[in-house]
């Protein structure tokens, strides 16, 4: 009884912080604009299937796909057993299925081992890609201090999880004999292989470490859901989403402003009378900080794992300059979360004195990318940087009159001779009679 | 050269089969005009009926909005618009990517709603159509790598076409690493050819020829004006544009065919 009274306050406890995180982000991420989503389903939802579920990105490069894929079927799969966690934990049953099931449960259980010890073999080899064969993307500046912490604290927590799940099934089954309230599950074959680690210990003992791994267990996933709020690891949820709101346009789509569409028909005089309307506030012209972008960007800033897939990919990265798409989303995410805190303490949110421009991106880093959609490419859950530093780049262009200088001299080459280099309008069509 | 614009075609009553949209690259950057006039003269010798919009066409606006400049992206759209819809263009060819992407993808939320087609695609539909033959491969066992323009490529999907030109022309065709989907940008996009690098250890077209070197090619081909400004210099800073040519991929048509 005392069990269960226990499982009751800390799922709810769990449930408390969980709702609490999610609502926070979700208040977050609709700092951002407004955008309609209704258009081209299929094709969004065909995104879903093949590159969320279907994990097709990840397998430009292999061994990390395959590494990964374990992981997540192990995610999706084991994940069935806290069904039967929370039914024993509220009714003070154990193992609820095992005599329903009979066979299947064996089969079941079996199946479950088999990807517990899949799961951890991929993230010891995670761990060994990060930390001793030091793959580059995951040392690149922005992956200092914490996020580089928060990668290796989510391998280790997948490790000692299943390693519960083991040692629970293992002393399970020494149990099973001596011990009534422990229904046979027929042979685990991973967690027997540890029962000699367990053999000759007495029934309480047993039960102690028994109790202790399934608790573990649980209380592991439950603490584990709380803290991936906190870290890159969202992708587990946000990836689906995500991939749904992604861009459906070919890559070198660029979306329009409609409020300068508006600007612009009426000084061609192309506006006619009841379009002429007088406009309502524009806002800002491109993005300063994150609630000048539309909600998606700021979904895909929490979405992101930070795999720097992007990164290693990205020409202007790779020659050395400050730009690292990776990071692009990460200081969005950052900002987000540190607007975020200040409104939930009741601070000043969005007016801190700082901006998602100038104080997290910088404009070097926003004009070094060439737009080459490499990055856009690159990611697995098809997360677009480009998009972002377009508005950035937009807010220092049409608000600032910041652009680099050359940049402005080709905006007035376009606006005095039609073409971005300075030559005479007159002399477009001399290419005709010239020889070579 | 015999090049008829639209508003001749528009005079007489007639309409071309093609709007050839040269761009700003292609209308004033020497080397380019080459491209220019190498893709004019392969579409004269096969009888194509094609105009040019001649001093009426102006810059797409695509380096003004990639850069930032929504304002001036869409004057420049928006006059463009009213050009070819006064005319009544329906399909449009250009041998620039840039042009390209904006044209086909940008222009249609603004009013304009055109079939868009790449100069390298045009030219593979001239070779299905059985239109464009060629005799004897006058690339035969030569190495030529192809590199991918960002704008054609990742932006379009346009991946094929350009290597299904070298292809018939049977040149013997050597990819670089990073090819296709993972193909390394020349350096010039989202405005750069407009401006000088940010600060960094190396320059994008230096790392992009040395790949393109290392495949061991005499000629690196490409489908884009920017494309072929970064890599051009590239060779000549790696010191190696006496054995190592930068071509349009309509160029090396128009010499096998002994147009140029």
């Amino acid at each position: 009884m005392i069990s269960q009274i226990a499982f009751v306050l800390v799922l709810a406890a769990a449930i408390y912080f969980i709702q609490k995180r999610f609502g926070r982000i979700r208040k977050n991420i609709n700092l951002g604009k407004n955008r309609d989503f209704k258009d081209q389903v299929d094709k969004r939802l065909n995104n879903v299937l093949l590159v969320a579920f279907g994990q097709k990105k990840m397998f430009k490069r292999l061994i990390p796909a395959v590494l990964h894929l374990m992981i997540y079927v192990g995610f999706l799969v084991i994940n069935l057993e806290v069904l039967e966690f929370m039914i024993d934990g509220f009714a003070g049953t154990h193992r609820i299925f095992a005599p329903f099931l009979g066979g299947f449960y064996t089969i079941l259980m079996n199946v479950f081992e088999f990807l517990a010890i899949a799961v951890l073999v991929s993230c010891v080899f995670f761990l060994l890609r990060r930390n001793i064969t030091k793959v580059p993307r995951f040392f690149n500046a922005e992956m200092k201090g914490w996020p580089r912490l928060d990668g290796n604290l989510i391998l280790f927590t997948e490790i000692i999880l299943m390693i519960a799940i083991l040692t629970m099934n293992a002393t399970d089954q020494l149990l099973q004999p001596i011990s009534d309230h422990y229904p046979t599950t027929g042979e685990l074959f991973f967690s027997s292989l540890l029962m000699p680690l367990f053999a000759g210990l007495n029934e309480s003992t047993l039960i102690v470490i028994e109790r202790f791994a399934w608790w573990f267990h649980i209380v592991g996933i439950l603490g584990f859901t709380i803290y991936i709020t906190y870290s890159k690891h969202l992708h587990i949820i946000l990836a689906f989403p995500n991939t749904y709101f992604a861009k459906v346009e070919p890559k070198g789509h660029v979306n329009n402003m409609p409020v300068v569409t508006n600007e612009v028909k009426s000084m061609l005089g192309l506006v006619s009378a009841e379009s002429s309307a007088p406009p309502t506030e524009p806002g800002r012209f491109g993005a300063k900080d994150i609630n000048d972008l539309t909600w998606n960007n700021l979904l895909a800033a929490y979405t992101c794992t930070e795999c720097g897939r992007c990164t290693s990919e990205c020409p202007a990265n790779i020659t050395g300059k400050k730009l690292s798409p990776r990071k692009i989303m990460m200081d969005t995410r950052d900002r987000l979360e540190d607007v975020g805190n200040s409104l939930e303490k009741g601070g000043p949110g969005l007016n801190d004195g700082k901006s998602l421009l100038g104080d997290y991106i910088t404009k070097e880093e926003i004009n070094a990318c060439t737009n080459c959609n490499a990055c856009v490419e690159a990611c697995p859950v098809l997360i677009n940087p480009l998009e972002i530093i377009t508005e950035l780049r937009r807010y220092v262009a049409m608000e600032e009159s910041g652009s680099p200088a050359s940049w402005n001299s080709m905006y007035q080459n376009i606006e005095t001779n039609f073409a971005p280099w300075k030559f005479s309008p007159s002399d477009r069509f001399n290419w005709a009679e010239e020889k070579k | 050269m015999n090049i008829v614009t639209m508003a001749e075609f528009a005079a007489k009553g007639e309409s071309p089969e093609i709007l050839f949209w040269v761009g700003c690259a292609g209308s004033f950057d020497d080397r380019y005009k080459r491209v220019t006039r190498a893709f004019a003269s392969i579409l004269n010798s096969l009888d194509v009926k094609f105009a040019v919009l001649g001093t009426e066409e102006t810059c797409t606006g695509d380096p003004a909005r990639r850069a930032g400049n929504e304002f001036l992206f869409q004057m420049q759209a928006m006059n463009n618009i009213q050009v070819l819809n006064g005319y009544g263009i329906k399909k449009i060819v250009t041998a620039c990517p840039h042009c390209f992407n904006t044209l086909k993808n940008e222009y249609p939320e603004l009013g304009g709603n055109y079939e868009v087609i790449h100069h390298s695609t045009f030219l593979q539909q001239l070779i299905d159509s059985g239109r464009l033959k060629f005799e004897g491969g006058a690339y035969k066992g030569k190495k030529i790598t192809y590199h991918d323009s960002c704008f054609l490529g990742r932006a379009n999907d346009v991946y094929e076409a350009p290597r299904a030109l070298l292809i018939a022309l049977d040149a013997d065709l050597i990819e670089m690493k990073r090819s296709r989907k993972t193909g390394l940008c020349c350096g010039a996009g989202g405005g750069q050819m407009f401006k000088e690098p940010e600060n960094g250890k190396k320059d994008i077209n230096v790392e992009r020829t040395e790949e393109a070197l290392e495949t061991g090619a005499s000629t690196i081909a490409v489908g884009c004006p920017f494309c072929m400004t970064m890599m051009s210099d590239g060779v000549k800073n790696k010191e190696r544009e006496q054995d190592v040519k930068v071509k349009d991929i309509a160029e090396l048509i128009a010499e096998a065919k002994g147009l140029s």
